[in-house]
């Protein structure tokens, strides 16, 4: 092996299995010092497992990994940060009720007795250097979510590492946020850090990085040259055939309107303020983006439409009909039972898919039947029903399951998001709401996914789709409404607005109140 | 007046300390994220253990003819009731950290355990010792009050804080260096990370196994003190069956009024201590002392649903609390 | 490239790792379990060899106690039927994780509801429509005992666990009230309640009062209404996750205040069958732990009913046993908390292995 002095990490035949789940075969991989080397690949295609092996997170079951051209065994986190790499997770590992400070010097070695005030003026001093902005005796739980990812930077930055990972590091930034980041990350490759990115996003890939290496259904694929390469042959290594990225749009005539929300105001479950009179109708015929920062008042948005939480002010009025009679009605204050009871057709796909939407636990049936169970007179449940349902959707949807009895928990992420999306459309609803459905699934799911959302809408059904990637929302949706700390900042039309703008929208309101605070 | 009142402020420090000694043994495992419901348990075994070491070391010194010393019989019954709490609590950890068990399940069973191990110890030795198990007053005086040069010859104050037994002591030491290790200390900080998310201490490098571990079972050490606290000093080192009859729950209990923090365990320990023996200092006219001897339960379900119906983020349970973790799930 | 030689290295690989099962044969888990088992009873024979006897006789004489004639097997039903009724009652509440661990209370308001009736009444009504009322209001009572922490939990987040457990004390403080108070039995010496009037005290079916006919019966009931109704269904996705109850538009907090009334009914009825058809008065031990040794009854039946109806007759006998010892060897009778302490150590740290298995260093991973 000749480039072996050059390495930071060289990964030899890694091979990972959970269970009968293969997760990673016979995987290889270089990093050369003081490069920016891209992961690409699908959800599920075991990148972020392989970096884990490297984390210390998960031991891998075969293969070798050489640090500077030395073997070694990492089989802790800690050992891994011994060894000078650090990883920034997708999901922060972040204590919230610590401060920016005591999250960075946490684990540490060191005097048995803090000394708060020294240590935050390291921190801060560090922040500094690579040109972060932070407080660090700002408790976490205050933070959005880019400051906590600064965190985890300066986290692993504090540590010494040479060999930093981040696990897509811009899914939960704005396009702005994004490119300061790659700043940030272009600063730390002058200062010789050696770098991995995992991602799924093409453009970034092409923007960041000297070279990117593509595993697909935890196989090693290639490694290219990013000047020498192009989306095309990316997408192609990536999914294994070319195809097109494209996501279909059909033209169906904007029907009636069938959810009018006005001025709606809610707090979020820990009393802050979460929605600002949001106001915003939606069509039958029609898929209704919502774009915005994680945490901007989606959750907030779904759930008091669907009757799960409480507002404070407001209306939500819904209209459509029911066997032919017509069902107008102010959501608002009504319970997810009532909304039923009244007739109204509303189905809602959450985010938290084995946490909200379905049992985890329970088989197919019982989780077909979890929002028609009361239906039907009498103590007793009726399972025919819903056991016929659920062997339909099997077949229909493609839904790669032993069987009825197994529980839905077992599934792949794909499968038990058809089994949830599925029964929501078999209630045949005319307003359909779907938060973030695509998120952790693999190519092929979620293409058919959007899909079966495309049906909807040609049936007149109201579609509205909160999303995280911008570049689906564009091209999927006829309108986009944005979000921005519990307000609307813009409602666009999809088909002419353009990243940059979406992205401005999804900052501006904050960025205001920063000016203001200021002055 | 005064006098009833610092006559029942005594009896509540006596009566407060197992209860502190049991909720700052809970608040360092809960602390590192095990919910531990075998408190009364682990007092059991801590109060048989303790009671039954000093009366072996008695009986083997005065078999060999010697004059047992109260000192080293004290020391005993400390040694053995830490141990025989840490026992309980590797069962505990060992099931739960481990092998996973479920925690709530598995603190009932310690209790379940540790009631019958008290109790089963407690009539075996009482039955070979010809009715009961009792220590010699070498043993008892040592766990008296103390008379400390000076300051317990001291007017009003001297009676009032200087003359209780050791344990008190040890019980408000060992309280303020657990505050101090948390509030200060840098494996006070990682503790406390583990107990709020493992998967943030492990990512840095913290070896949570090895915290919950050793959190868990110094925790069962402390109860088992003051289940030891309660068979020599609260029924003066006779063997009494039932003879911890719940004050393991209500420390358990104490641990959410005093939000996690030993220092403000001090005084919540020291009003249900009070609370628990008031009934003997200041009579209600017309209450029956049976009713009155729910005073503590019901004080403390008025505390829990009141605590409960405002929270606060800092000063709540531990968040990973009560549930397990394990590093390669996915 | 020349690494491929370096394929099946395993160099410094951590002694033990654990994986996931994807299912476990069932003749592996039942043997995994009866191992467990074993190892208990071994673990049991161990501290009984230390303590000087011989563990084969002790344990002989332990089952010979048990089910050795007539008599003791009637004894033994009799300490069967509370427990399995309690743990009926406490798998509703344990199934949607509601911690209901204030069955003891429970069961002693439940004996005090039927108490007042049995005692003061019984001289106005014919023996069945007080025998009715007896149940009614047992199980009215405990039910409304059970109620009151689930309306908190419901209400405020309310920890349960501690609240159910207080109410145990509360309610064992009250009787001793009524023992010493109201209650006291007319020209007794010492503080008792009077003994039910022999008129009012429930029939005998082979021996044993007709609670464990009852017991039975419930057993059924209560498998049906768990695995075949819309309530039962609601427990059960509660259980899972309040969120997907939310969601699915089950009303949570009615459904928990629903089943900790059923709950507490149940456990309520047991102190109904107590007083009227074992112990016939009311004393601070009328409840005497079936409370908590329910909870391991329920637990080690996986909430099964049928479950519940093996283990609470094999907990039974082990109860029974322990007095035989007591007279036979002098070893305390708290020996039975021990034991199934133990036993329930075991069971639970076994759960562990059917969960998850352990590859040692150097092992491959074989799959199917």
């Amino acid at each position: 092996m000749e480039h072996t002095t050059d390495c930071a990490v060289r990964m030899r035949h890694i091979t990972k299995t959970f269970g009968k789940v293969v997760a990673n075969r016979d995987v290889s991989l270089d990093l050369r010092a003081g490069e920016i080397l891209a992961l690409l690949g699908e959800n599920g295609s075991g990148k972020t497992t392989l970096m884990n092996m490297l984390s210390g997170i998960y031991y891998p079951d075969h293969g070798e990994i050489f640090i500077k051209g030395e073997p070694v065994t990492i089989r802790s986190p800690r050992e891994a940060i011994e060894l000078g790499i650090g990883m920034i997770h997708q999901h922060f590992k972040l204590v919230d009720v610590f401060t920016a400070a005591e999250n960075v010097i946490l684990g540490l070695p060191g005097s048995p007795v803090l000394d708060r005030r020294r240590l935050e003026k390291e921190v801060a001093d560090l922040a500094a250097r690579y040109g972060f902005d932070i407080d660090p005796a700002k408790k976490v739980y205050d933070m959005s979510v880019s400051e906590k990812q600064t965190v985890e930077i300066l986290k692993v930055l504090y540590r010494g590492a040479e060999i930093l990972i981040l696990d897509e590091p811009t899914a939960v930034l704005t396009p702005q946020e994004t490119e300061k980041l790659f700043a940030a990350l272009r600063n730390m490759k002058k200062d010789g850090k050696s770098i991995i990115i995992i991602t799924h996003k093409l453009y970034e890939v092409l923007s960041i990085s000297d070279r990117v290496e593509i595993l697909r259904k935890g196989e090693y694929i290639g490694v290219v040259d990013t000047g020498t390469t192009d989306q095309d042959q990316l997408t192609e290594m990536m999914v294994g055939r070319p195809i097109s990225l494209e996501i279909e749009r059909p033209a169906v005539e904007r029907g009636e309107k069938r959810l009018s929300v006005v001025n709606l105001t809610c707090e979020s479950s820990e009393g802050v303020a979460a929605l600002n009179n949001v106001s915003f109708d939606a069509y039958g015929g029609e898929i209704l983006g919502i774009a915005g920062i994680a945490g901007s008042g989606q959750k907030e948005l779904c759930e008091v439409i669907a009757g799960l939480s409480p507002a404070l002010g407001g209306a939500v009025l819904y209209s459509g009909e029911k066997n032919g009679i017509p069902v107008q009605e102010n959501l608002l204050g009504m319970s997810p039972d009532e909304i039923a009871r009244k007739g109204v057709s509303m189905a809602f796909v959450p985010e938290d898919r084995l946490g909200m939407g379905l049992v985890a636990g329970m088989d197919m049936t019982d989780n077909v039947m979890l929002r028609s169970y009361k239906n039907g007179r009498g103590l007793f449940v009726d399972r025919a029903a819903p056991k016929a349902l659920a062997e339909k959707m099997i077949g229909e949807l493609e839904i790669a399951t032993p069987g009825v009895d197994t529980p839905v928990g077992r599934l792949s992420g794909g499968n038990v998001q058809k089994v949830l999306l599925g029964r929501e459309i078999a209630s045949e609803p005319s307003v359909l709401i779907v938060a973030y459905p695509v998120r952790g699934l693999d190519i092929n799911s979620s293409y058919r996914i959007y899909d079966l959302l495309n049906e909807q809408k040609k049936k007149g059904v109201a579609v509205i789709f909160i999303g995280e990637d911008l570049d689906v929302l564009m091209q999927l949706c006829d309108r986009i409404m944005v979000l921005c700390g519990g307000q609307v900042s813009g409602i666009v039309d999809a088909r002419s607005t353009t990243k940059d703008e979406l992205g401005l929208l999804m900052i501006h309101v904050e960025k205001f109140d920063d000016e203001e605070a200021a002055g | 007046m005064l006098d009833t009142l610092g006559r029942l402020f005594v009896a509540a420090v006596l009566a407060g300390t197992p209860l502190l000694l049991g909720a700052i043994g809970e608040i360092l495992t809960e602390r590192a994220g095990n919910l531990n419901l075998g408190v009364e348990g682990m007092m059991f075994m801590g109060a048989i253990s303790g009671l039954a070491g000093s009366y072996t070391y008695e009986q083997a010194v005065l078999a060999g003819g010697g004059t047992p010393s109260g000192v080293v019989s004290a020391l005993v019954a400390l040694v053995c009731s830490l141990a025989a709490g840490m026992l309980g609590a590797l069962v505990y950890s060992f099931l739960t950290i481990s092998l996973r068990a479920n925690q709530n399940v598995t603190g009932l069973t310690l209790t379940i355990f540790g009631t019958g191990f008290g109790n089963f110890f407690g009539e075996y030795i009482g039955q070979n010792a010809g009715g009961y198990v009792a220590v010699s007053s070498v043993t008892k005086d040592a766990f008296s009050g103390l008379d400390i040069p000076v300051l317990s010859d001291l007017p009003v104050v001297g009676p009032l804080l200087f003359q209780y037994n050791w344990l008190v002591y040890l019980a408000l030491a060992l309280a303020l260096a657990m505050g101090w290790f948390f509030a200060r200390s840098r494996l006070g900080l990682n503790l406390w990370a583990v107990g709020e998310d493992p998967a943030a201490a492990d990512a840095v490098g913290i070896n949570v196994t090895r915290y919950k571990y050793a959190a868990t079972i110094i925790g069962g050490g402390i109860c088992g003190i003051g289940g030891m606290y309660m068979s020599m000093v609260t029924t003066s080192g006779v063997w009494v069956h039932n003879c911890v009859s719940g004050y393991g729950w209500l420390a358990v209990a104490l641990v959410i009024f005093a939000t996690w923090r030993p220092l403000r365990g001090i005084f919540v320990a020291l009003i249900f201590g009070g609370l628990t023996i008031m009934r003997m200092y200041i009579t209600i006219p017309g209450l029956p002392v049976q009713i009155y001897e729910m005073l503590p339960y019901v004080a403390t379900i008025l505390v829990l649903v009141v605590t409960s119906m405002r929270s606060s983020r800092e000063h709540a349970q531990p968040k990973s609390c009560g549930l397990n973790y394990f590093r390669e799930e996915r | 490239m020349s690494a491929q030689k370096t394929l099946h290295t395993h160099s410094r690989e951590p002694l033990l790792r654990m994986a996931r099962r994807d299912s476990i044969d069932p003749g592996l888990a039942w043997a995994i379990r009866g191992a467990a088992f074993l190892l208990s009873l071994v673990t049991g024979a161990v501290i009984i060899l230390l303590l000087g006897h011989n563990p084969l006789a002790v344990y002989q004489s332990m089952v010979v106690g048990a089910w050795g004639s007539p008599t003791v097997i009637r004894e033994t039903v009799k300490l069967a039927v509370p427990l399995l009724i309690t743990a009926l009652g406490i798998s509703l509440a344990f199934r949607m994780k509601f911690w209901n661990i204030g069955a003891e209370g429970q069961i002693l308001v439940g004996a005090v509801a039927a108490g007042w009736f049995g005692l003061y009444t019984a001289t106005i009504f014919p023996k069945i429509p007080l025998v009715a009322l007896m149940m009614l209001s047992s199980m009215v009572f405990g039910g409304l005992y059970g109620l009151l922490p689930a309306v908190c939990k419901s209400k405020w987040g309310t920890n349960e666990t501690l609240f159910t457990l207080m109410l145990n004390y509360i309610a064992l403080a009250f009787i001793k009230y009524l023992m010493n108070g109201p209650w006291k039995a007319p020209g007794s010496s010492f503080p008792r309640i009077p003994m039910l009037v022999s008129g009012a005290r429930l029939g005998k079916v082979f021996g044993v009062h007709w609670g464990w006919i009852l017991a039975l019966v419930l057993v059924v009931v209560v498998y049906v209404y768990t695995t075949r109704t819309k309530q039962g269904y609601e427990i059960a996705v509660v259980g899972e996750s309040a969120n997907t109850a939310r969601y699915a538009g089950i009303n949570v907090s009615r459904v928990m205040r629903r089943t900790m009334f059923l709950s507490g009914a149940l456990c309520g009825l047991v102190g109904m069958l107590q007083f009227a058809g074992a112990d016939y008065t009311i004393t601070e031990g009328t409840a005497g732990g079936v409370g908590f040794t329910a909870i391991t009854v329920a637990w080690l039946a996986k909430m099964n009913p049928f479950g519940m109806l093996v283990v609470s007759v094999f907990i039974a006998m082990l109860e029974r046993g322990a007095n035989t010892i007591q007279t036979n060897f002098k070893i305390p009778a708290s020996a039975s908390d021990l034991l199934i302490g133990i036993i329930l150590f075991f069971m639970l740290g076994c759960e562990f292995f059917l969960t998850y298995k352990l590859i040692p260093r150097g092992k491959e991973e074989h799959h199917a």
